[in-house]
């Protein structure tokens, strides 16, 4: 999977989450998005480049969400 | 009118909860009150003599054959126009009356040429019917008099039907039908006494506004306006009643059938979305079936750039299911999906979910839904709790307010638009939230109160300016926000949408739409009664599309604008069965029924009735599995009924990862774009060869009923079983019947519906079940699905489709009336007479400012590609705004958009890109010209074809 176009829809899933006024909700939104609709495939994709890449192009909330929901959104296989 | 003949009432219905009891002909009859006599009298069983009344037209009283005696009353009253009173005593049968109607008749047929026995309505004219029922014997006049039918000239300009004015009565249904059912007002009664004539205008029918949607054939009474299949073929012997493949608008049709060939297709004055009306797409658009372009024969090939070789079904079969195999075993289970098609039935997209689930393993299941109204599902779904419109479309006929955001109804909904004019010329206002002047802006007798002419990608600051004046102005429906929706999540947002970075005044320099205008449309929808929202693809393919449909949502419930007729949030859903498709458990983290493939529940229910363990992690998406295609993780796709190659953006894109499949399965009609990419074509069936049903945009299932047997041997449901079956995983079904009790028993909202329940009732609206045994026509009536109503904040993001001095034109794309889709059905019809080119079509300002001139070619280059097409110059765009249609593959639309999408769905922003263009005297980019020799070496490819016909 093409990494930097999923840091594009990460972001943009976090662009439409950062507007809740409350943090916890940003992070839980972006993280519950992202493994409601996401292949693992994709998932495993973004956590590698975060991984990898130190999270580059990610927004801070992207990469917040996924440090605080990790286990959940890594896939079994 | 039917050949297939139908008791015809004379006048409309009247709904009254005043009921009138009178007697005719000594019978008591009892009618609501503003009921014709007329139709009083075939309520008790008497047929009245007429020829101007029919009963999907207001009456009009001019052939005066419906004469009747009333006591008490003087002279002899037209039966059409006198409206029954009670205790009225009314006779219509005496010699008075018969010598009256004869007189009249004996006119009629001085004037008309006496050719019945070759006339193409024989022994289905109701002129010749009514002659016999007045008994007239002799016309006394002679036929050597002044007359019309040695002078009039057939016009037979409209490739689907001829007018002989010859044959002409001049009872003016056709000009009734055109202005009350169609509201197109393209025909007028010319001329007064002997003078007067039928006429579209000052020129012949195909240049006249007329868009052919049939309702002065239909309306007829004579063979003045005919089809040409019925000139051609004859009368159809019998009639089946099914449902048109083409828009969301789901009309019913009754296929008027001769032996195994359908000879015309009429609307159903019983469907309950289009009440007897139709468009020029499925009331004549229906030849494409038998093209002969058809493919009717199972095909394989090893490489793209193989001959495609003609097999048998079985051994095309074996050869995919072998190749899947392959492909799993040697890059795993995730490396095969399947799309179904928003063109097939429930039952058809049903199995192919249930397949790739239940046979391949994994959930890379999508649908054509994706790119056009996934953002529909999600937005819906988080705000009221179910992913469908709220209304029916008889709901409309309640409005008194119409807003119809980022649709163009007359050209993609034809049928419901006429529903929607009826109602605006009946005092409705109208807000049309547009980039461009759609016809409902301003067309005959229709005339919107606010156009905000907002700019592509700037949806979501006008909804969001919208509520900020409902409230900020205290327009809001505080006890229904208070009873009906989530208080905390409605105190966040208030406080959101209050802030002044959300008044029109503000946001005007972002959308182009002036603040005081989005003030007075905000005042219209908040406090002009009813009010009613409709939408389309230019809300849901953005960036932002979830977004918008959450913010439509938003604007409704604080209004109040949800839960009764007249009112509620009405996707226009662009195919026949797009509503179907997603409902069927199409989606890569959906289980029919809307049910996430997390559920352990939901799992555990599909899992025990199909007999496999349920993946539990959600699918590829298209646009996913494109990229995985490209990325190597991804080698076999299933498509069902599909064009993606044509129809998903970046073309260049979408080439490269078909090219990258090493198994691609194609199931159509015809060789489409995609089936060039293809390793086996499977033929598929069209809608009138095969039994199944279809869910329109209002949620009402309707059936599909055989008409014709399948071409190429097998109906599409019966090729997936094969499939399936193939793969290992056998389903056993021989009827589709079967498979919706099937989806019956799994799926809470169609416990109630089958195949009998649909014959005994026409239609369901879903969801049906103990609760709404007979469907349910409004939803959210006393509480959302989800309980409570959920306002979400939707905050405006501009897209990062950004014009510049290199892209500075915002390029958006969408459909006209006569062609549809792909075009892969109407391009094979003579609807290609008003569209057989994809232009371009942009401001005068704009083409002046490039030297463009109206018809000639034009260069148009975007960050994704570049392609050329001619201009069509028109003041419906606003400047710095171009548009085109897709419905032509050599056009390369989409290889100028981008994969740009939305954030939630991955929809496509269709709507927005950003583009240069400039005059050329090249015909075509470089990629129109690869696209032609490719597209060529493909067609050599393919063994001779014989004529399905």
């Amino acid at each position: 999977m093409d990494a930097l176009k999923l840091v594009q829809m990460a972001n943009q899933i976090a662009t439409f989450f950062e507007s809740d006024p409350d943090p916890a909700a940003v992070h839980d939104g972006i993280a519950g998005h992202i493994r409601r609709f996401w292949d693992p495939r994709m998932r495993r994709a973004l956590l590698q480049h975060i991984d990898e890449q130190a999270g580059e192009g990610c927004r801070p909330a992207v990469l917040a969400a996924i440090a605080a929901n990790r286990e959940n959104l890594t896939p079994a296989r | 009118m039917y050949s297939v003949k139908e008791p015809d009432a004379g006048t409309p219905e009247r709904k009254s909860s005043e009921q009138v009891t009178l007697e005719i002909d000594g019978r008591a009859v009892t009618v609501p009150a503003g009921t014709s006599v007329m139709r009083a009298a075939a309520d008790a069983g008497v047929r009245v003599p007429k020829l101007c009344a029919t009963e999907s037209l207001e009456a009009f009283g001019s052939c005066r054959l419906c004469l009747v005696q009333i006591e008490g009353r003087r002279g002899y009253p037209a039966s059409c126009t006198t409206i029954v009173e009670p205790g009225m005593k009314v006779k219509t049968q005496s010699d008075p009356l018969a010598k009256l109607r004869r007189g009249v008749m004996e006119m009629y047929i001085s004037d008309h040429p006496l050719d019945c026995l070759t006339c193409p309505t024989n022994g289905n004219c109701e002129l010749q019917e009514q002659a016999g029922v007045v008994g007239l014997r002799e016309v006394r006049y002679g036929f050597d008099g002044a007359n019309h039918f040695k002078q009039a000239e057939k016009d037979t300009s409209n490739p689907y039907f001829d007018f002989d004015p010859a044959k002409c009565i001049a009872c003016s249904r056709c000009v009734r039908a055109c202005e009350e059912v169609q509201g197109t007002f393209a025909l007028t009664l010319q001329g007064r006494g002997f003078e007067s004539k039928i006429a579209s205008g000052n020129t012949d029918f195909k240049s006249s506004e007329c868009v052919s949607c049939g309702a002065c054939v239909q309306a007829c009474p004579t063979a003045t306006l005919v089809e040409k299949s019925i000139v051609e073929r004859g009368q159809p012997d019998h009639s089946v009643v099914t449902t048109c493949a083409y828009c969301g608008v789901g009309c019913s049709f009754r296929a008027e059938v001769k032996g195994s060939e359908v000879v015309r297709m009429v609307p159903n004055k019983d469907g309950h979305a289009n009440h007897g009306h139709s468009c020029v797409k499925g009331r004549f658009a229906w030849g494409y079936a038998t093209h002969k372009d058809r493919i009717t024969k199972p095909m394989i090939r090893r490489s793209i750039h193989d001959p495609w070789r003609e097999v048998s079904w079985d051994e095309a079969i074996a050869y995919a299911a072998s190749e899947f195999k392959r492909i799993q075993a040697e890059h795993g289970r995730g490396a095969v999906g399947g799309i179904t098609s928003s063109r097939c039935t429930n039952e058809e997209t049903y199995l192919v979910q249930k397949l790739v689930r239940a046979a391949f393993g994994n959930n890379n299941v999508d649908t054509c839904a994706r790119v056009c109204h996934s953002p529909t599902g999600y937005g819906l779904k988080t705000t009221l709790g179910e992913s469908a419109g709220t209304q029916n479309f008889d709901s409309v006929e309640h409005a008194d307010v119409i807003v119809v955001i980022g649709a163009n109804p007359t050209d993609a909904h034809p049928v419901f638009a006429s529903q929607m004019k009826r109602r605006l010329r009946a005092g409705a206002r109208l807000i049309v939230i547009d980039p461009r002047g759609i016809d409902l802006v301003r067309s005959a007798h229709v005339e919107a109160a606010h156009h905000l002419q907002l700019r592509p990608g700037t949806n979501v600051a006008v909804i969001n300016a919208l509520a900020h004046v409902v409230v900020t102005e205290g327009l809001y429906a505080e006890s229904f926000v208070r009873t009906r929706c989530e208080q905390p999540a409605f105190d966040k947002w208030k406080a959101f949408i209050s802030d002044p970075r959300h008044a029109p005044e503000v946001t005007e320099e972002i959308t182009g739409v002036p603040a005081a205008e989005l003030r007075a449309a905000a005042r219209l929808y908040a406090t002009g009664g009813n009010a009613a929202i409709y939408y389309g693809l230019g809300v849901t393919e953005h960036s932002q599309g979830s977004t918008m449909v959450m913010g439509i949502a938003n604007l409704a419930m604080v209004t109040g604008n949800i839960g009764r007729p007249g009112v509620g949030v009405n996707p226009l859903r662009g195919q026949n069965n797009v509503q179907g498709s997603c409902d069927m458990g199409s989606f890569p983290h959906e289980l029919p029924g809307y049910r996430h493939v997390s559920d352990p529940a939901v799992r555990a229910l599909f899992g025990a009735a199909w007999g496999v363990d349920i993946d539990s992690e959600p699918g590829l998406r298209i646009p996913n599995m494109f990229d995985a295609a490209i990325g190597g993780s991804f080698k076999g796709l299933y498509v069902q009924g599909e064009d993606i190659a044509q129809s998903d953006p970046n073309t260049q894109h979408v080439f490269a990862a078909l090219e990258s499949l090493e198994c691609l399965v194609v199931q159509d009609l015809f060789i489409n774009e995609t089936a060039k990419f293809a390793h086996v074509f499977l033929p598929g069936s069209s809608f009138l060869e095969k039994d199944g049903t279809f869910t329109n945009a209002e949620r009402r299932i309707s059936r599909v009923r055989k008409v014709t047997p399948p071409l190429a041997g097998k109906a599409d449901w019966e090729t997936t079983l094969a499939l399936a079956e193939a793969l290992g995983y056998p389903m056993q079904y021989t009827h589709p019947s079967q498979i919706m009790d099937e989806i019956a028993r799994l799926t809470p909202t169609f416990t109630g519906v089958s195949y009998a329940r649909l014959d005994e009732l026409g239609s369901i609206q879903w969801p049906c079940n103990d609760r709404a045994p007979g469907g349910t026509p409004v939803m959210h009536i006393d509480e959302f699905v989800r309980g409570k109503g959920k306002f979400v904040i939707t905050e405006y993001v501009a897209t990062q489709e950004r014009v510049n001095r290199k892209f500075p034109l915002i390029l958006t794309t969408g459909r006209i009336l006569s062609q549809y889709n792909v075009g892969a059905q109407t391009r094979r019809t003579a609807n290609n007479t008003w569209h057989d080119e994809d232009r371009l079509e942009l401001h005068p300002h704009d083409a002046e400012q490039r030297g463009i001139k109206d018809g000639e070619w034009c260069k148009i280059v975007s960050r994704a590609g570049e392609t050329v097409l001619r201009a069509t110059i028109s003041e419906r765009m606003q400047p710095g705004v171009v548009y085109t249609t897709f419905h032509f593959p050599g056009s390369g639309a989409n290889v100028i958009t981008t994969e740009n999408s939305d954030w939630a769905t991955n929809c496509p922003e269709y709507k927005v890109t950003a583009v240069q263009v400039s005059p050329t005297t090249e015909p075509a980019s470089k990629w129109q010209r690869r696209f032609g020799e490719f597209s060529e070496q493909q067609d050599a490819l393919l063994p001779p074809q014989s004529d399905p016909r």
